[in-house]
């Protein structure tokens, strides 16, 4: 009885125990970021305004969200046509996080526990984010200066003055 | 010679129109014909006023820049905007779906609402007319 009362305890603990599972409390970006062939489409309509943000830096949730509510786009109107919100919606829900355990779908990249691991406070001391050059978080090209092929390898970064 | 003189004479008077000529443009006529029967034509003046004309704080110009000859610059993002004058930017003004695309984003957050196809016309008269 004992034997079976914790084995039911196991079990049900067990889907806690997966969500917290994995580095960074399970929010961990996607290996690879990003497919070798992109979809143009993609490339084409989400670099209009910024860098086309690789796939996996986000799980497919959070894809799906973003594609949902593009007249109200972090405060600008970027509306597609159904056939391409359809098409670019399937490209990054596809090419998603594979890597991201969590439940949770934020709505902003930076606000991923990876990320804010990566550009802790001592190694990128606030400051940095509002220097001109840069501007702000999302402006990921400011130093990883590969970031719009998806390259954010260590060697290719240079933070601005 | 009389029909050398007519010819030159009608060049002249159609050489400008040719050169300014934009389908997308035409294609704005009609609706503006459409939307008000009184429409004479679109005017380069207006569509230059209402290129620089400010809005709460945005205005075309605040991310085409106060030229459309040179880059303007995203003002969130800060991405570098290719000209917007044909003159500058071959690729401008010769695809309707997306003519017609940003005028619907950027009426939207520029202005609160839909362009008319009055507005739309004036600006494109501009924007033919920057050399």
């Amino acid at each position: 009885m004992r034997t079976f009362f914790c084995l039911a305890l196991a079990i049900a603990l067990c889907p806690l125990a997966a969500a917290a599972d994995g580095k960074y409390g399970g929010e961990n970006r996607g290996k690879p970021l990003q497919p070798a062939q992109v979809n143009a489409k993609w490339q084409q309509e989400c670099a209009s305004c910024h860098i086309a943000y690789a796939p996996g830096l986000l799980p497919a949730e959070s894809w799906r969200k973003i594609m949902s509510g593009l007249d109200k786009h972090f405060g600008d109107d970027a509306s597609l046509t159904a056939q391409e919100a359809k098409e670019i919606t399937a490209f990054l829900v596809d090419n998603a996080s594979n890597r991201w355990s969590a439940r949770t779908a934020p709505l902003r990249i930076t606000e991923s526990a990876w990320f804010r691991t990566k550009h802790n406070n001592r190694e990128i001391p606030p400051d940095t984010w509002k220097r001109p050059s840069v501007k702000s978080p999302a402006n990921c090209q400011a130093c990883h200066t590969g970031a719009a092929k998806a390259d954010f390898s260590e060697d290719r970064i240079r933070i601005p003055k | 010679m009389n029909k050398l003189l007519l010819t030159v004479i009608t060049l002249a008077i159609a050489l400008p129109l040719v050169a300014t000529a934009n389908p997308i443009q035409d294609s704005y006529r009609a609706a503006a014909k459409q939307e008000n029967p009184g429409f004479k034509d679109f005017s380069a003046a207006r569509g230059q006023t209402f290129y620089s004309a400010k809005s709460g704080d945005q205005a075309c110009a605040t991310c085409h820049g106060d030229s459309p000859k040179s880059n303007g610059k995203h003002a969130k993002t800060g991405k570098d905007i290719l000209p917007m004058a044909p003159s500058a930017n071959a690729q401008r003004l010769t695809d309707a779906a997306k003519v017609e695309k940003w005028f619907g984003r950027n009426c939207k957050d520029v202005l609160n609402r839909a362009c008319t196809a009055q507005e739309k016309g004036d600006f494109i008269a501009y924007m033919l007319s920057v050399k």
